[in-house]
């Protein structure tokens, strides 16, 4: 068995592994906390709601197309959608200027803003 | 081994890569949530092509394969993806295994987390958000694990043909 190339095989792995732990350092580093979820349909923006204030609103995207926006604590997340993946209601709860959701069946996106 | 055979080996190698990548496409997504996880089958070929042929040959028949697969069953954007993970992942793939330091499987799994950074730059700079970015992680780790199976079967693949007699 070649166990020099396997010991440089692991070393590139073990590389390949700190590169991606540096990533996540810089990113998490970069992040600030939001002032506004930010909602845009097919690319326009509709509505910026503050974070600061609990509330619950239904993002009216098209005919019968609708997700529940929910702020809570400074977090925003949508809670229910009627679209067929949901993939935008498992997301985890944003806070973070930056931050998105996107529903891609409806061409809604939901964006942490400070502005 | 005569040009006749040759073209038609790589003809039909062609053919296994592009029925590999259409049979990754039927096989359920693993891990839901993180788009563009992929096991990587049609690297089988690419890396058994650039060990036990040259790297021409293997850097035709995946442009053939990336390009026909992209217009049989994606778009435009399939075929950029595909594309630009792929050629960066076959160019490491080649100078890795120039150096001779490391095994098919390391060389395998270093295609395999190119082809992923690949792909999620072009993501980062179409959609112009860096937050795509943070895909990178669990793409490294699952470029990793796909590229040591992929290197694996590759290895045994080889082995397995030493003996022919092209």
């Amino acid at each position: 068995m070649q166990t020099k190339k396997i010991r440089n095989d692991l070393i590139l792995v073990s590389i390949f592994l700190l590169f991606s732990l540096i990533i996540f350092l810089i990113f998490k580093s970069n992040s600030k906390k939001g002032d506004f979820a930010t909602v845009s349909i097919n690319g326009e923006i509709t509505n910026s709601y503050p974070l600061d204030k609990n509330t619950e609103t239904v993002i009216k995207s098209g005919e019968n197309f609708e997700n529940v926006l929910v702020i809570e604590n400074g977090e925003a997340f949508i809670k229910s959608a009627n679209c067929r993946d949901k993939i935008c209601v498992h997301h985890r709860k944003i806070s973070k200027v930056g931050e998105t959701i996107v529903c891609l069946p409806h061409k809604t996106v939901v964006e942490i803003t400070d502005k | 081994m005569t040009k006749t055979k040759k073209i038609t080996l790589l003809g039909l190698l062609s053919a296994l890569a592009m029925v590999l990548s259409y049979i990754e496409m039927l096989l359920p997504p693993i891990v839901t949530a993180i788009p563009g996880i992929k096991v990587g089958l049609p690297n089988i070929v690419t890396v058994f092509l650039l060990y036990k042929f040259s790297f021409k040959d293997a850097f035709l028949v995946s442009l053939i394969r990336i390009i026909t697969v992209s217009l049989l069953f994606g778009n435009i954007m399939t075929l950029s993806y595909s594309l630009a993970g792929g050629i960066i992942s076959i160019l490491l793939m080649f100078l890795l295994k120039k150096t001779n330091l490391f095994s098919t499987v390391g060389v395998s799994i270093a295609g395999g987390v190119a082809h992923n950074v690949g792909q999620i730059c072009v993501a980062i700079f179409i959609t112009n958000t860096l937050q795509i970015g943070y895909y990178m992680i669990p793409l490294f780790i699952s470029g990793t694990i796909a590229g040591a199976v992929i290197g694996l079967i590759g290895a045994l693949t080889l082995r397995y043909t030493k003996k022919f007699k092209w």
